[in-house]
């Protein structure tokens, strides 16, 4: 259902490994959309392949050994899988941008963040020195980096962790994406910075009119700055819908246990959270059927032997689940 | 892109943006790091001084005593050092001094120069092949292997002999023949760095390959890399000593300090000044290589100034 304003658009992505292991199936028939402004958010515990499917769509894993048996990203007319290198490279911080999880790490530590901001309008606007250094020192204010002016001469070691993802969020929007992927923004920050860095995100997506794909495994963040949300379970989207929807009527078995696995205000105090029995499967040699039975308080016969249809429980959402009814 | 959206007093910013750039780059602030290292910039001054020298002291010493480092003397031979040669005399009644200088400026020119080709060989061909990964990178080192298996002089000795003896070539060949370990040193580096998530974000950013090889990748080598090449250096050196022994170096009469210290490890016992000058003069060199290394280190990398 491709709405007017869909920026990006995934169309049954698949994207295999070959491994000494056999082929592990990270993605196995993605699909989703976002659009002009939006918040998608893509939950799931590690290695439910959300990371690999935003990884995916900008061309950024490798190929060899990763593969896609399958799949269509759509972006302003063209497919993303079918670019050559540089036509990628030509897209990627330009129209679609990236951030990432530790932003430690994520930051050249041998160059100066002047530099490093300066390099993408350099590469993709051609400007000269002089505009990207200015464009930068911008951009630095405007994600909240107090003293741009001296700030935007230190090296990323001179900044905290916070500061240093605010660098990241400048250097990902300095052209302006149309789509921004973050990939766990937050995870590596305290309480009160992860905040912070998703209000900002927030900010820029509402005055830059940037989509936004969240990934994430913190529900509360799901809740707190997501339009709509996919889960996944490996490498499956098993339910997707509005965040309002889907938090307040979760249809899919394992939506229900990651939403009872997780603290809320009303929680008893004192109480036992639930946990979801068992443990991820190996995305190698996955269960027959539905990949999620064997963990699955509801599972019944047909789940061991056939995967599960997509049922639509609205116009916009859905589950993949033998147990879920479509409304009448 | 117009208003702030976080910090409305944008008036600092205006005015920096303004201001000239300058000072970016990495070799200006690593600069700027070495001159406060007070062991590295002495090491460099004493080198450079040194360096001088060996580049004028000959001609010098030749205007004013009228010493050369060929012309011998053998009623003079093997003088003790003494107000007229501070150095003494060799066998043959040459000063010392003169000698000692004119080899310095050989060993100096092959060292460094056979070191950088080494260096900067094995650089981009560890981080090339390293970052391209899979059959590209199993085909390279397979190449360094190879090489590696062959016996190190006995390829250079090939080389000297096809190109012929002169001493440009002798640096081209010790440095065609000295870059496997950089290379393989570079490669390790990479192998990990590349993993990093500094790259991945450069590329999610468009950066092309060839920009985070030589601009991501490299810069974050260069500490292992400085550290090999002072160990290069008096390798090299000593390298030159022994093709110059074998008479594929530098050709007698003309001096190299290893020449001159194999030398006068013949005769230390009767001629001690033969062998103590060029030794010290080597010592010296060498210590303010490696001072002058570990601070050029140091100041390479950012996270070290404090």
């Amino acid at each position: 259902m491709p709405v007017a304003d869909t920026v990006l658009s995934v169309h049954d992505l698949r994207t295999f490994f070959r491994t000494d292991d056999g082929i592990v199936r990270a993605v196995d028939g993605v699909s989703f959309s976002v659009r002009r402004g939006e918040t998608l958010g893509i939950v799931g515990e590690s290695g439910s392949g959300k990371s690999v499917a935003c990884l995916s769509a900008l061309g950024l894993v490798p190929r060899p050994p990763a593969f896609h048996p399958s799949g269509e990203v759509r972006y302003g007319g063209r497919d993303l899988l079918a670019l050559s290198e540089r036509e990628l490279e030509h897209l990627r911080g330009n129209r679609l941008a990236m951030i990432f999880q530790d932003p430690l790490t994520s930051l050249n530590p041998y160059l100066r963040v002047s530099r490093q901001l300066t390099e993408v309008l350099e590469v993709h606007r051609g400007a000269s020195r002089v505009e990207a250094r200015r464009a930068a020192m911008t951009m630095l204010e405007r994600v909240g980096i107090p003293d741009p002016a001296r700030r935007i001469d230190q090296y990323p070691h001179q900044f905290s962790g916070g500061m240093r993802q605010r660098v990241m969020i400048a250097m990902a929007l300095l052209c302006e994406p149309e789509v921004l992927f973050a990939d766990e923004p937050t995870t590596a920050l305290d309480v009160t910075i992860q905040a912070q860095i998703l209000e900002l995100i927030a900010e820029l997506r509402h005055s830059l009119g940037t989509a936004v794909v969240l990934i994430t495994h913190d529900l509360g963040v799901v809740a707190g700055s997501t339009d709509r949300v996919a889960v996944m379970y490996a490498g499956r989207i098993v339910e997707t819908g509005p965040t309002a929807a889907v938090f307040a009527q979760p249809q899919h078995p394992y939506t229900r246990g990651l939403l009872a696995s997780t603290p809320r205000i009303d929680t008893p105090p004192g109480s036992r959270l639930e946990a979801i029995p068992g443990l991820p499967p190996d995305l190698a040699h996955l269960p027959a059927g539905c990949p999620f039975h064997p963990r699955c308080s509801q599972a019944v016969d047909r789940c061991r032997t056939e995967y599960p249809a997509v049922i639509a429980l609205s116009m916009v959402h859905s589950a993949a689940c033998w147990a879920v009814e479509a409304p009448q | 892109m117009n208003q702030p959206v976080l910090h409305p007093d944008g008036s600092a910013a205006e005015s920096a943006a303004n201001s000239p750039v300058g000072g970016t780059s990495l070799w200006h602030d690593a600069w700027k790091r070495l001159r406060k290292n007070r062991v590295a910039a002495g090491s460099g001054v004493v080198l450079l001084m040194l360096a001088a020298a060996c580049l004028v002291g000959p001609a010098v010493i030749a205007a004013t005593w009228g010493y050369d480092y060929e012309t011998q003397d053998l009623a003079s031979g093997a003088r003790p050092p003494s107000w007229s040669h501070p150095f003494g005399t060799d066998f043959y009644g040459r000063d010392l001094l003169t000698r000692v200088l004119y080899g310095g400026r050989v060993s100096l020119t092959v060292g460094l120069l056979a070191a950088v080709v080494a260096a900067t060989v094995g650089t981009v061909y560890g981080a090339v092949s390293s970052y391209a990964g899979g059959m590209i990178d199993s085909l390279m080192m397979r190449v360094v292997d190879i090489l590696y298996a062959l016996p190190y002089m006995f390829l250079v000795i090939i080389l000297v002999t096809i190109l012929g003896k002169s001493l440009l070539l002798v640096f081209l060949a010790l440095g065609a023949v000295g870059w496997l370990l950089t290379a393989r040193i570079v490669r390790g580096q990479v192998m990990s760095l590349k993993e990093q998530d500094f790259v991945l974000a450069a590329r999610s950013l468009g950066t092309s390959s060839r920009d985070i090889i030589f601009r991501h990748l490299i810069p974050n080598t260069l500490g292992p890399v400085i550290v090999t090449f002072t160990l290069t250096v008096p390798s090299m050196i000593l390298q030159e000593a022994f093709l110059s022994f074998l008479g594929l170096g530098v050709q007698a009469p003309r001096p190299s300090l290893g020449a001159l210290i194999n030398d006068g490890a013949n005769q230390m016992l009767v001629f001690w000044w033969t062998l103590a000058f060029p030794g010290a003069v080597m010592a010296v060199m060498l210590f303010a290589l490696n001072f002058l290394g570990d601070g050029v280190r140091d100041a390479l990398d950012p996270r070290m100034k404090h």
